[in-house]
């Protein structure tokens, strides 16, 4: 065995320490990789649900994360392990199809690796217990789509959206508020839609966040947030009816790119340049001029004279604007972006009715606030927080939020809750009596893990909630009832099916290996 | 388990991982728990770097930020503490000691096997209840000008009290006061300057309504001038640069360089014949100005100042009205700056530039005078902290009594709650309340006073109805906050009260810590 353990029952590896080439085959190989899959598990096995706990993460450098997304927990681990990396790319994967559910189905696949090992243990091939599995979660995906439930929801009626949210939020730390946030994520989500093709442009919302403040005071703007103040501190901070042009040219002398010199050999020729320079000034900022701008946001630096001629003719300048920041400009105000004065039209301003400058703390923090904006397709969520930990954390989680939100609009079905696998499994139990019953049963009882361990985490027993109620399960915040439905806890059903796709696909993988080769260390 | 060693990847579980962070959360309160209060020690800091220097500060956000810490979960109160002290200013120990005080009462219920889920729905039931408390305790004289200031004072004083500056903390608070009532309501303290000259004892210290630079006068220009116009400028006044990228001087004879030396000195004249056509008298730059144009202002009996720094420039231009130009083509419309005097001064025996009479009141100037650096440093500090807190309420008019009190109205109410609420919960709650009690408790204790006595006696005073009682350090009992004008800021207890209590429930979630690998350098192989 490459695997031991140490007093504590954590899984450790001697491979490194062995000198020679280190080789695996067999059950012991097939083995080894279960015994890694399961430890990845086990670890988030305590993060899942609404009375998950957090872990806490320290990176190479010393920075703290503390988070109870899987996905993050995973990414951040110093992992070493071959098939812990493939786990880790499972639940990586799910946040990038679903965004959400990424512990769920780290601790999916790892269930399914333990029954998976018993029934090596009997001396079932591999490959079977691979086929078997492939099989049942077919039984699995189809049958989830018969329960679940058609989704109705409009632009006015956002409830039902609103509760999926929360859901998906009080499993985090910031389920003090989830109500709030829920409604901010849903509104965004709402606002960037496009509901006739059924598509949501999630850069189009940006996510931006400052310590300091509360929780509660966590704000969704309909318009953008740009972390930079005004070029010049004597610029007015407030404009209203603003016309912005967009700029991604600075507001400097020119270097073309190509390579040339300017000569100057006479002192006729020092002073022409000299009045080309300041004209050459002049003319950028009354180009802005003509065009009616009435705020410049532009991309690049400003030349010290650009900056006092822009002052000095009342023309408002930002600038260091990031390229994303300023495409996310451009939408929202309907302007577009210039990459040369000579270009500069009306036409191709923005608008926004209200810029404004708003200060925070006691440093001097600003932040520039359009909003109003001509399209307001897109849309700020600016949280705040106690500490940098906690807007990170909220990041995170309201990216989940998010996430479902956009899965709802895209495809509106819902599966009533986690637990309900439960009768699911039961389902798939008299589906496959016939031959495979070892496979289907096993594959059944690793259903049962995700439910296991929210009631354990819930610290309530897993044994009481068995009742087969269609929409039962399990009662985490201690409401009174095990009725889903009453309780409103819904989960999307793609992120669900996608949950069982995903974690049948890494185990099989897993299964099918039999041979482990690792270089030794030189 | 104290220390989490950095050695390699490594995780901690369950008990151990809820031990460490508890460990080291509470080893940082009770690190910085003894400067709590006005009779607060301080701390001595010795850097690791090169000079090995020394700073005396009993200032919450300051000790944290110095420390190197290893610790997954004291990092986190440091950040807490470091974002009161951007956020409000002050506050910056109280919030990390009851954050720590949260931690220590939810160990002890750990320990009785509450789960901590639990733990934390019953700190937020509290923090609820706290709150409200102290938003119907809230005092706000927002019409009352006179009765403001007053306010404004005791806040100033209350939060002066616990530094270095606690024995002229009257003197101190009123030069706060009026910096911060010049800003009328902007919370951009970059405007008020705080000078720091050695020499002279605190009380020599004084408030300036003009501005001060801290500057020389060239040599050979005027040392005084009346009704100055100034113009305040960011330009290149040293050889001005050809901007257009890829110019260079490329000439074949002697005489020819010196041509375009004689243009470049004409290109300066004219640029320095162009300011002074401002009609001016007194020109300050950014940048530094080169002894040639120095001269011509010299010539034109103006007043040329170099090379003060960007928020110098800001500021200046913020006290005398005008705007920073950079560009002098149109001397009509630039906004020239005014003010009544410019001289220079003696302060120690540092010469500075004065300017006085000046046209806007919002900036000021506070000079701070003391008997070392380490005392002018802490002092720097202590102001900076009254002046945040000042900026602060002036936004936020609604005030508290200091002393202990909004902690023992929070406890008493949640002492209520947590009679009324069935289950589990209610230990918790009994935590928070025992924990917003140990504050009270610490700032006793640290005074030397019999806490347990004291505490009791104030518990029993706020069983009444609008009881004002906190406790009088100087006298060492219990005391009427209204009578002694101790009060503090309802945007700052709000602040401690708030991100304690995240933290501590963000610490508390947590049962598993992983530790990765710290980055080696490149020599490791």
């Amino acid at each position: 065995m490459a695997l031991a353990f140490d007093e504590f029952g954590r899984p450790f590896i001697i491979l490194r320490e062995q000198e020679k080439k280190t080789r695996l085959r067999g059950l012991d190989a097939q083995k080894a990789n279960i015994a890694a899959g399961k430890a990845v598990a086990r670890i988030l096995r305590t993060s899942l649900g609404p009375k998950g706990m957090d872990k806490m993460l320290q990176s190479p450098d010393g920075d703290v994360i503390i988070t109870n997304d899987g996905a993050t927990i995973l990414e951040q681990m110093d992992v070493d392990n071959q098939i812990a990396k493939l786990m880790v790319e499972l639940s990586r994967s799910q946040d990038y199809e679903i965004g959400d559910g990424t512990t769920g189905v780290v601790v999916m696949a790892g269930a399914l690796l333990e029954q998976a090992e018993k029934l090596l243990e009997h001396g079932i091939h591999p490959i079977r217990v691979a086929e078997g599995y492939e099989m049942a979660s077919r039984v699995a995906f189809d049958h989830l789509e018969r329960i679940s439930r058609k989704f109705e929801f409009s632009a006015d009626n956002i409830e039902p959206l609103v509760q999926t949210c929360m859901t998906t939020l009080s499993s985090k730390i910031v389920n003090r508020c989830k109500r709030a946030l829920a409604e901010i994520a849903v509104k965004a989500v709402l606002a960037v839609a496009d509901l006739e093709r059924k598509d949501v442009n999630l850069d189009l919302i940006k996510v931006e966040g400052k310590v300091g403040g509360k929780l509660e005071d966590t704000e969704l703007v309909y318009g953008i947030i740009v972390d930079k103040d005004m070029s010049h501190p004597q610029m007015p901070k407030r404009i209203e009816d603003a016309k912005i042009a967009i700029l991604t040219c600075p507001f400097e002398p020119p270097k073309p790119k190509t390579k040339h010199k300017v000569d100057i050999d006479t002192v006729e020729k020092f002073q022409t340049l000299r009045e080309q320079e300041q004209k050459y000034f002049d003319e950028m900022v009354q180009k802005c001029k003509d065009a009616g701008a009435t705020l410049v946001i532009c991309q690049w630096g400003f030349d010290d004279e650009a900056n006092h001629l822009l002052m000095h003719r009342n023309l408002p300048a930002v600038r260091w604007v990031g390229g994303v920041e300023l495409e996310l400009i451009a939408i929202a105000t309907g302007g577009r972006i210039v990459p040369r004065f000579q270009e500069l039209s009306p036409e191709k301003l923005g608008k926004a009715g209200l810029v404004r400058e708003k200060s925070f703390g006691t440093t001097k923090d600003r932040m520039l606030y359009i909003e109003q904006c001509a399209n307001s397709r897109a849309v700020t969520i600016f949280i705040r927080g106690g500490n940098k930990m906690m807007i990170e954390e909220t990041k995170r989680s309201l990216h989940d939020a998010l996430c479902v939100a956009r899965n709802l609009i895209r495809i509106t079905q819902l599966c009533t809750a986690v637990a309900q696998q439960r009768y699911l499994a039961q389902l798939l139990l008299k589906l496959l009596q016939i031959g495979t019953l070892e496979l289907s049963r096993s594959f059944a009882d690793a259903l049962d893990a995700v439910p296991l361990a929210l009631a354990e985490n819930s610290g309530l027993s897993p044994i009481d909630t068995l009742t087969c109620n269609p929409h039962c399960g399990i009662d985490c915040n201690d409401v009174g009832t095990n009725d889903m439905k009453e309780q409103n806890v819904f989960e999307t059903l793609i992120g669900k099916q996608q949950q069982i796709l995903l974690a049948t696909q890494v185990v099989k993988m897993i299964l099918k290996i039999d041979d482990v080769i690792s270089p030794s260390e030189y | 388990m104290e220390r989490m060693l950095k050695d390699d990847a490594r995780e901690e579980k369950g008990e151990l991982a809820r031990m460490a962070s508890f460990v080291g959360a509470m080893a940082i309160s009770d690190l910085v728990k003894t400067t709590l209060g006005p009779k607060g020690m301080d701390k001595i800091l010795q850097s690791t770097g090169r000079g090995r220097n020394v700073t005396v500060t009993n200032d919450g956000a300051t000790i944290l930020k110095s420390l190197h810490i290893d610790n997954a979960a004291a990092k986190v109160l440091v950040d807490i503490s470091k974002v009161q002290d951007d956020e409000v200013g002050d506050g910056t120990t109280s919030v990390v000691v009851l954050a720590g005080e949260l931690l220590r009462e939810a160990e002890k219920l750990i320990n009785m096997k509450i789960h901590p889920m639990t733990i934390i729905a019953g700190y937020r039931m509290a923090l609820e209840c706290a709150r409200d408390t102290l938003l119907q305790k809230t005092m706000d004289n927002k019409e009352n000008t006179d009765k403001f200031r007053t306010d404004l004072m005791n806040i100033a004083m209350t939060t002066l009290s616990s530094k270095i500056l606690s024995q002229d903390k009257e003197y101190f608070a009123e030069l706060a006061v009026d910096a911060v009532l010049r800003l009328k309501g902007s919370t951009n303290l970059e405007s008020i300057q705080i000078l720091k000259k050695p020499g002279g004892s605190l009380k020599d210290s004084f408030l300036d309504e003009g501005f001060i630079l801290d500057k020389k006068i060239g040599i050979g220009q005027p040392k005084r001038i009346e009704n100055a116009k100034i113009l305040v400028a960011n330009t290149a006044m040293d050889t001005d640069k050809v901007k257009i990228y890829g110019a260079r001087v490329r000439v074949d004879s002697m005489s020819k360089v010196a041509d375009i030396e004689a243009a470049e000195k004409q290109k300066m004249r004219e640029k320095v014949q162009k300011i002074i056509a401002h009609g001016i008298n007194c020109f300050v730059n950014r940048q530094l100005i080169y002894n040639f144009p120095e001269e011509l202002f010299a010539d034109a009996g103006i007043l040329a100042i170099e090379h003060a720094d960007f928020e110098g420039i800001e500021r200046l231009a913020l006290v005398t009205g005008g705007e920073i130009a950079s560009t002098f083509d149109n001397p009509e419309s630039v906004k020239l700056g005014h003010c009544k005097v410019i001289e220079e001064i003696m302060i120690g025996e540092d010469r500075l530039i004065h300017f006085s009479g000046v046209a806007m009141g919002q900036a000021c100037t506070i000079v701070l005078r003391g008997a070392s650096e380490h005392v002018l440093d802490e002092a720097e500090r202590s102001l900076h902290d009254a002046l945040c807190v000042l900026s602060q309420t002036v936004n936020d008019t609604r005030v508290l009594f200091g002393g202990g009190w909004p902690e023992m109205v929070m406890a008493k109410e949640v002492d209520e709650l947590a009679r009324k609420t069935p289950g589990k919960k209610s230990h918790a709650i009994d935590a928070f309340s025992r924990a917003l009690q140990a504050i009270p408790t610490i700032i006793a204790d640290n005074a030397g006073l019999d806490s347990a006595e004291l505490i009791s006696q104030l518990r029993a005073e706020h069983h009444k109805e609008n009881c004002t009682a906190g406790i009088d350090v100087i006298t060492g009992t219990v005391g009427d906050m209204q009578k002694l004008g101790i009060q503090e800021s309802f945007k700052v207890k709000q602040a401690i009260l708030l991100s304690a209590t995240e933290a501590a429930e963000m610490i508390l979630r947590v049962d598993e810590i992983i530790t990765c690998a710290p980055r080696r350098r490149e020599d490791r192989m």
